[in-house]
């Protein structure tokens, strides 16, 4: 399977498409990120009675563009106490997974015609690459992320950027496991890695025919929730920034740095919140697909990335309603949401949605299936809330031997 | 469930401001946008802002050069000089006159005590507030910036934003309260003239004696009520 383009050898051709596609990419996520920046702005000050920024450019919108400038020029300041050369790998290691990860994103092509356009006569995906383990490359480059903002912690040689760093740790190592579960369900119900196949498996007309046949419904909605907030959790994004707690923390991890490093880290978070959001679009919303009219490239070209963006403006803004609406979580109702709340709930629907096509294959009675269904849902839940209350009887009694 | 209620709180708040509903901040900066001055916000009627050195109607200088505001500056940054008029061509009035006069901003707080202190209404504030300077010599006016123009309003010094309004009423006029502090107190004009305006008449509540205004009908009959005797 694969994309076309290299079906038939590689030639001058192929790799000046690849390269236009490396550039596109890159410049397509480097806007997006600036534009990120500028719709957060803006978002939160329409729901804080704000104006936000409105001086550069029209609308403000050349903010970030002003805000990166000075940030370039400014001091760049290296701590004593530093660890030189692991303070200066940090911020890259932080910002290339960043880029990386947003090279399987499907970007465009009409999915209900083989997901290919045309470019200088060659047929090709609209994504950079897409290699058979798409997803798992996803949450390769998300977890080598985290050493970016874990080693920053550890190399300024400062208390409170080490506890960002603890924090980062213990956050992304709760969350991957969620991240990684939700996930499973949806590589369980379309069989493959690659997110292309993943956006072809969407692209049919759904239940009834008017439903589409995204994940986001197949799955059955509660795997897209985990993900959209084991995502959140993820991305170090409110509610869920314990990492950069300003009233406990300075700055977090990132306290030491300035200048172009800290840059480094801040364009690496915003590329990481567009990544995630093309990647929910992406598994659960069916990417690019939607209804396509007119000519050849209108309806190739066009129309598909219109609906990739406009569904990944709606989660950009899902993320910025977040941080609009949600105190942030103290550490152990963080730790509470994502060990008793999401991963048993995103295994358990996994479990539950692979029982459901088990059944379904081997043709057994509906109504005796999910009436065992309940059952082990049931007994599972209860044995659940009985192992936490035991557990919480027991740290109390420890508590009173200590005290 | 409260989390869904906050988000539907978040919502609302941002539907109206996105169609520019219910916004508080006030559109504020010294400087343009697209070519257009910021529009601000009207500023309090006795703002505390840069000082002017007011002039008689014929010209003369109100400074008497008594170091009053100098005495009473609690930032210290005001410096006077005084010297003998020349009977010839006498600067001010009276016996004296301001020879040197500088104010420091880069200390003053804008206390206004000087304002208070004069006894000639020469030292009084405009509304300007926006004079941003570059170098410390920038920082001290010195008289010939400080004194009004020969049309009564302030200089303009290449460094000040001045704005619609921040140079009128700039006179003591403008602070003329009663001795007990009243702003409504009722009596006749005692604040001097000034170059270009004269005597200006007086606001709502400071009318004068001959004002149309019947004493009778509140304050005073109010009193006798109040005293339950007669006087």
């Amino acid at each position: 399977m694969g994309d076309p383009l290299y079906a038939g050898g590689v030639g001058l051709t192929v790799v000046l498409v690849t390269l236009l596609k490396v550039l596109v990419t890159f410049v397509l996520l480097l806007v997006a990120t600036m534009f990120m920046v500028w719709f957060e702005r803006k978002i939160v000050a329409d729901m804080q009675h704000r104006i936000g920024p409105n001086r550069a450019g029209p609308w403000g919108l050349l903010q970030t563009l002003a805000d990166g400038t000075k940030l370039f020029f400014k001091e760049d300041l290296l701590p004593d106490r530093a660890d030189r050369i692991v303070f200066r790998l940090a911020p890259v290691l932080a910002v290339v997974p960043a880029f990386l990860a947003f090279a399987i994103v499907p970007i465009g092509g009409n999915f209900a015609e083989g997901g290919t356009v045309s470019m200088f006569g060659r047929e090709t995906f609209l994504q950079l690459a897409d290699p058979p383990v798409g997803v798992l490359f996803f949450l390769a480059m998300s977890g080598i992320g985290v050493y970016g903002v874990m080693l920053a912690g550890w190399s300024s040689g400062s208390k409170y950027p080490l506890l960002g760093g603890v924090r980062a740790t213990a956050q992304i190592v709760s969350y991957e496991a969620a991240l990684g579960l939700s996930l499973a369900s949806v590589i369980l119900v379309n069989g493959t890695l690659s997110t292309h196949q993943i956006v072809a498996e969407q692209a049919g007309a759904g239940f009834g025919g008017i439903i589409p046949n995204w994940n986001l419904v197949v799955t059955g909605v509660v795997p897209a929730i985990i993900f959209l907030i084991a995502g959140t959790a993820e991305l170090n994004r409110p509610p869920f920034d314990l990492v950069e707690a300003e009233q406990e923390l300075v700055g977090g991890f990132n306290t030491e740095y300035s200048s172009i490093r800290f840059a480094l880290f801040f364009l690496a978070e915003f590329m990481n919140t567009v990544t995630m959001s093309a990647l929910v679009v992406t598994l659960f919303l069916g990417g690019p697909s939607g209804p396509v009219w007119g000519p050849e490239p209108v309806r190739t070209w066009f129309f598909p990335i219109f609906w990739f963006l406009l569904k990944l403006v709606v989660f950009l803004f899902v993320f910025v309603w977040f941080r609009g609406t949600l105190p942030r979580l103290r550490y152990d109702q963080l730790m509470d949401l994502g060990w008793k709340a999401l991963i048993p709930l995103a295994l358990g629907w996994f479990l539950l949605l692979g029982a459901v096509r088990v059944a379904r294959n081997e043709g057994w009675n509906l109504v005796v299936t999910f009436g065992a269904i309940t059952v082990v849902v049931v007994v599972a839940v209860t044995l659940l809330n009985l192992s936490l209350r035991a557990a919480q009887r027991q740290r109390l009694a420890d508590a009173e031997v200590n005290a | 469930m409260g989390y869904l209620e906050g988000f539907a709180i978040t919502w609302r708040k941002f539907a109206r401001g996105f169609v520019g509903d219910d916004i508080v901040t006030t559109e504020y900066s010294a400087g343009t946008r697209s070519g257009r001055h910021d529009e601000k916000r009207p500023k309090p009627e006795r703002f505390h802002g840069r000082h002017v050195l007011n002039r008689y109607e014929d010209g003369m200088e109100k400074c008497i050069g008594c170091e009053l505001c100098a005495g009473v500056c609690p930032a210290r940054c005001i410096y006077v000089r005084g010297r003998d008029n020349d009977p010839a061509d006498p600067t001010s009035p009276g016996e004296r006159y301001g020879y040197v006069y500088e104010i420091n901003y880069l200390r003053c707080i804008h206390c206004d005590l000087c304002v208070e202190a004069c006894p000639t209404e020469a030292i009084t504030e405009s509304k300007l507030f926006e004079f941003s300077f570059t170098s410390r010599e920038d920082a001290i006016y010195t008289k010939d910036e400080l004194v009004v123009g020969d049309d009564g309003r302030p200089k303009r010094l290449p460094w000040e934003d001045w704005r619609v309004g921040d140079d009128e009423f700039t006179s003591g006029w403008v602070r003329a309260t009663a001795p007990q502090g009243s702003a409504a107190y009722e009596n006749r004009v005692a604040w001097s003239g000034e170059l270009g305006y004269g005597v200006r008449a007086p606001e709502a509540g400071q009318a004068s004696e001959s004002a149309t205004v019947d004493p009778g009908s509140h304050g005073h009959g109010h009193d006798h009520a109040h005293d339950g005797g007669h006087h």
